[in-house]
């Protein structure tokens, strides 16, 4: 009998598991099978901390979160409406973010009196009456899984570890998911082994009819593909789109890039991606230290490549006297945080947006520098084709502020073409700028305060450089009290003069008298916060800064528009610390640091009680 | 960008800078003997870079009329990675002090030295801090009295050949700030050597450590203290050679001997080519505290294949596969993976 079909416009599911479990990779290709059939989808992976905690254990628990819809979505949602947990740990760890009523689908074999012991269950709870508020699925995952593998030449242990392709099979027949390009990619994975890919196909299958089937699953969803725009997407992670965007500015600047990097959670994916493409011109080099990782950046730079430098805060701690020579040198250099909670080691598998302050004052001496943050994984690419436009146009350290959300949480990404992204070209000097053929390294463009970027190799142009104070035009080392103030205030412009935006306000109503103001990843939650709003008849304006340093020039106006600006931040409020002393605005600091990104509906209840207040 | 090589002379290489070390200090007869040889290279100018540290002997790249940086302190050997790796065209040198290199920089120092990046790393040892004014080092002898040790040093130095060598330099040699024909020599093959090529550079500060090498500069001393290396020469040494070198059977290293007291089959042959680096450490560690029997020349110099060289192939090769533009790539780079199209 055909089972009934209900639509639906949105669902968020969480994959959760021990380590061991493939929840990352069900969670992947449940995302792939969803982007497929047209649905706005955003995702965030949750690691464990320690990479083979032991197994059933809380501290091991990985899981995967999706949400997708028929309409746009701006984060990987609040709180799961189902969640598909393999053991006792996976349940317990989860547990408290499901609201009442939602559906629970649980491996059964693993409520093993063993296992639950080892997350401190004293009953199981499937039998407990302690789940009565949900919908519970009890299914004999790994049992069935192992039946229906009965016949392939595979050992148990082989056939055991099919069981997320079984879950993902059942998963894929609850949500109608097209299933094709999980089986392509089944073939492709295990494509030494043949005798896997049948296991696996087959296991997918028997979840797929396991759910078509059973009893237990009455009702099959479907969510209608989302109206996006027109064009061609890909799913993106945050670290992905940067390095995208690395190699993408390269090729428009038609200059090879340079990266030196550290291995670092959460940033070392992105040194894992430029390393393999090199066919870009791309040469990574992982350094013995960030400190080292900076200067074979800058080296590059000096020699006329993109010089890039990839990390997390503690590396941004190390890298901070080469950014000041970087700055005193005026060459560019590109240094991407992906923020972690700090700090010292802190938390660095979770997330923050507590090193404001460090990117933009964390140096000796008067020593600016450019700052941007992306806003949304599939704005990473952007934001990183931005930070090398600024780089190489005003010859400064740009530090581009991601953090562990964007990092790791996935969106669709509308494929840019090419030829209209930003012409990022530059030009050496190749003659010398003086009287007499001299050549003065520190005489600037007027426009936008660059000094010639004379590399080494260019006849008639030797000269040095280094972190002495310079002489204004010359660059000879000087002392001279008035050059030194007049030097200072030179950088101080420099980054001051780089054209940014201006930055948008979106207030559908136009009658808005609370402005939100955020930066960098809480772009998504304060976003669907406003719209939950004004989808309750309650007027706000949003607007969302990129540009950190310079601020956009329209920024003290915007401001000045509205009685009241809310500033939420997962800081102490570093943001609204610098707009209150930047623009003498009083503004309204929410701050939250607990290693998590906001939840829309906590931002939401926040911005009602301001919206109502004003 | 292309440039012919011309002849040039030392005059060429000086720049318009006043040179501003201590009257009477070593640094000056190395930029001497470095502006001298220079020419020899058949490099025009615009192809060198010197990259230093900080310190007095970092002020180096100021005096020379080739590209130049004076970075951060202890960094010179990252920054000089950085370029050597994205300019294969040039020729780096690293110039640095033993407080910039081995203390500040000594992560940098050995990792450069293990990768053998084609950098020629010169190491200004004064076996005292200069530019601050007088503080010790890590090669200053143990129990040294300075501003900041007025009770003696509680720690022992590096040996910088030895530690060198442990880091799998491929090319080591020492020589002396005032002896300029055999620093040029030194430099001349340092300079022919691919790869990292690590010169240690006894260099006088006449300010804070004042005579620290004088023993083997004094006509007096020298001959007995001096060893100097000569690739495919027996290791003698003395006013008449009346000191050699052997390896004794048995021991662990070499040991200095009469020259008149041993046969000489058993007088060790000096081979820089040696792959073991065994050999070379044991002549780096010849030398007492008192300098006596200190080896002056190459120890170490053989073939291994540059980083620069197997990053550079790493890119050409993958560069050789690119299917067409760079632009077309980089569009197929974006579309790749699962991709789905909204219209
Ligand atoms: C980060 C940092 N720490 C400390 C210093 C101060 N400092 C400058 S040079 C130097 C030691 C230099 O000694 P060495 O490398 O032996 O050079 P020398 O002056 O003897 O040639 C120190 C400690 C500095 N410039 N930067
Ligand atoms: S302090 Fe010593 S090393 Fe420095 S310039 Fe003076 S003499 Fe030379
Ligand atoms: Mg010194």
């Amino acid at each position: 009998m055909a089972k009934e079909t209900q639509q639906l416009d949105r669902v968020v599911i969480r994959f959760a598991g021990d380590s061991g479990d493939g929840m990352q990779l069900t969670g992947d290709r449940f995302t792939s099978e969803t982007a497929q059939l047209g649905n706005d989808i955003s995702t965030l992976p949750n690691f464990p901390a320690e990479i083979r905690a032991p197994a059933g254990t809380l501290p091991g628990v990985s899981s995967f979160q999706v949400h997708f819809a028929d309409f746009d979505i701006l984060t990987p949602g609040d709180a799961p409406n189902v969640l598909v947990a393999m053991n006792p740990a996976a349940l317990k760890a989860n547990l408290t973010d499901l609201p009442r009523g939602a559906t629970i689908i649980v491996n059964t074999d693993e409520f093993t009196k063993r296992n639950l012991v080892k997350v401190g269950y004293e009953k199981s709870p499937l039998d407990d009456g302690s789940l009565a508020s949900y919908h519970v699925h009890p299914v004999a995952l790994t049992s069935m899984t192992v039946g229906a593998l009965a016949d392939h030449p595979i050992s148990k242990k082989d056939a055991e570890r099919a069981k997320n392709m079984f879950a993902l099979g059942m998963l894929s027949w609850l949500y109608s998911r097209p299933h094709a390009s999980t089986l392509e990619f089944l073939r492709k994975k295990f494509a030494a082994r043949p005798e896997l890919v049948a296991a696996n196909i087959a296991a997918f299958e028997a979840g797929w009819s396991f759910g078509e089937t059973t009893e237990a699953f009455a009702v099959r969803y479907e969510v209608k593909p989302a109206r996006m725009h027109t064009g061609r997407y890909r799913n993106i992670t945050g670290n992905t789109g940067l390095a995208l965007g690395l190699v993408a500015a390269g090729v428009r600047a038609k200059l090879p890039v340079v990266l030196g990097a550290y291995p670092i959670t959460p940033a070392s994916d992105i040194l894992h991606e430029l390393s393999k493409h090199k066919k870009f011109g791309v040469t990574t080099v992982q350094a013995e230290d960030e400190i080292a990782a900076a200067g074979i950046a800058l080296g590059a730079s000096y020699g006329g490549s993109l010089g890039i430098t990839t990390t997390s805060g503690p590396g941004v701690a190390l890298k901070s006297e080469t950014i000041s020579l970087a700055l005193m040198l005026e060459l560019p250099l590109v240094v991407i945080d992906v923020q972690r909670a700090g700090p010292s080691t802190g938390m660095p598998t979770k997330t923050e947006q507590a090193d404001l302050n460090m990117a933009l004052y964390g140096r000796h001496g008067e020593a600016p520098v450019a700052v941007i943050a992306p806003r949304s994984p599939a704005d990473c690419f952007d934001a990183a084709i931005e930070a090398c436009r600024i780089a190489l146009t005003y010859r400064t350290p740009v530090l581009l502020l991601s953090d562990g959300y964007i990092a790791n949480g996935s969106e669709p990404w509308l494929l840019p073409v090419v030829e209209d992204l930003p012409d990022l070209r530059v030009e050496f000097a190749s003659e010398p700028n003086g009287e007499d053929g001299k050549f003065l390294p520190y005489l600037r463009d007027p426009e936008t305060l660059a000094r010639p970027w004379a590399v080494p190799g260019t006849p008639g142009l030797e000269h040095r450089i280094g972190g002495l104070e310079k002489k204004d035009i010359t660059g000879d080392i000087s002392y001279d009290p008035a050059n030194h103030d007049f030097m200072v205030r030179t950088r101080a412009a420099r980054i001051e003069r780089i054209r940014v935006e201006d930055v948008a306000v979106e207030d559908p109503s136009g009658q808005a008298k609370v402005l939100v103001l955020g930066w960098g990843s809480t772009f998504g939650p304060i976003g669907a916060a406003c719209r939950d709003l004004r989808q309750r008849g309650l007027n706000i304006a949003q607007a969302h800064l990129r540009h950190l340093n310079p601020l956009p020039a329209n920024l003290s106006q915007v401001l000045g528009a509205y009685d009241k600006v809310v500033i939420p931040e997962m800081n102490l409020g570093q943001l609204a610390q610098l707009i209150r002393g930047r623009f003498g605005t009083d503004v309204i600091a929410y701050n939250q640091v607990r290693g998590l990104p906001f939840t829309s509906s906590e931002l939401a209840a926040m911005l009602e009680e301001v919206v109502k207040n004003v | 960008m292309s440039s012919v090589p011309v002849q040039l002379s030392a005059k060429d290489f000086k720049s318009d800078q006043e040179v501003r070390w201590c009257p009477g200090c070593g640094d000056y007869a190395i930029l001497a003997a470095m502006q001298g040889f220079l020419p020899e290279l058949g490099i025009n100018r615009e192809k060198i870079v010197f990259v230093s540290g900080i310190g007095c002997s970092s002020r180096f790249p100021y005096y020379l009329n080739t590209y130049g940086m004076h970075s951060i302190h202890g960094r010179a050997p990252a920054i000089a990675t950085g370029l050597s790796v994205s300019r294969p065209d040039l020729s780096v040198w690293v110039v640095t002090g033993d407080g910039d290199a081995l203390s500040i920089g000594g992560n940098h120092l050995i990792h450069a030295l293990r990768r053998n990046v084609n950098l020629k790393i010169l190491l200004f040892n004064n076996k005292i801090y200069g530019l601050t004014k007088g503080q010790y080092s890590p090669t200053s002898e143990l129990g040294k009295i300075t501003k900041s040790t007025p009770y003696g040093s509680a720690d022992s130095p590096f040996n910088p050949i030895s530690l060198a060598l442990g880091a799998e330099a491929s090319f080591v040699a020492r020589t002396i700030d005032s002896d300029r024909k055999h620093l040029q020599s030194v430099l001349r093959a340092a300079a022919e050597h691919e790869g990292s090529a690590f010169v240690e550079i006894y260099q006088n500060c006449n300010i804070f450590n004042d005579g620290a090498f004088d023993v083997l500069k004094d006509p007096e001393t020298r001959d007995a203290y001096l060893i100097g290396l000569q690739h495919g020469e027996p290791i003698t040494f003395g006013k008449d050679r009346e000191w050699c070198v052997v390896h004794p059977p048995g021991a662990f290293g070499l040991e200095v001997r009469r020259t008149s007291e041993v046969d000489e089959r058993e007088i060790v042959v000096h081979d820089a080519t040696v792959a073991e680096p065994a050999y070379a450490f044991a002549l780096s560690r010849l030398p007492g505290g008192d300098l006596r029997h200190t080896p002056i020349g190459v120890f170490r110099s053989v073939g291994r294949p540059t980083y620069d060289a197997i990053v550079q192939e790493q890119v050409a090769t993958a560069q050789a596969k690119l299917g067409g533009t760079a632009e077309e790539e980089l569009a197929n780079l974006l579309n790749a993976g699962d991709t789905w199209s909204i219209d």
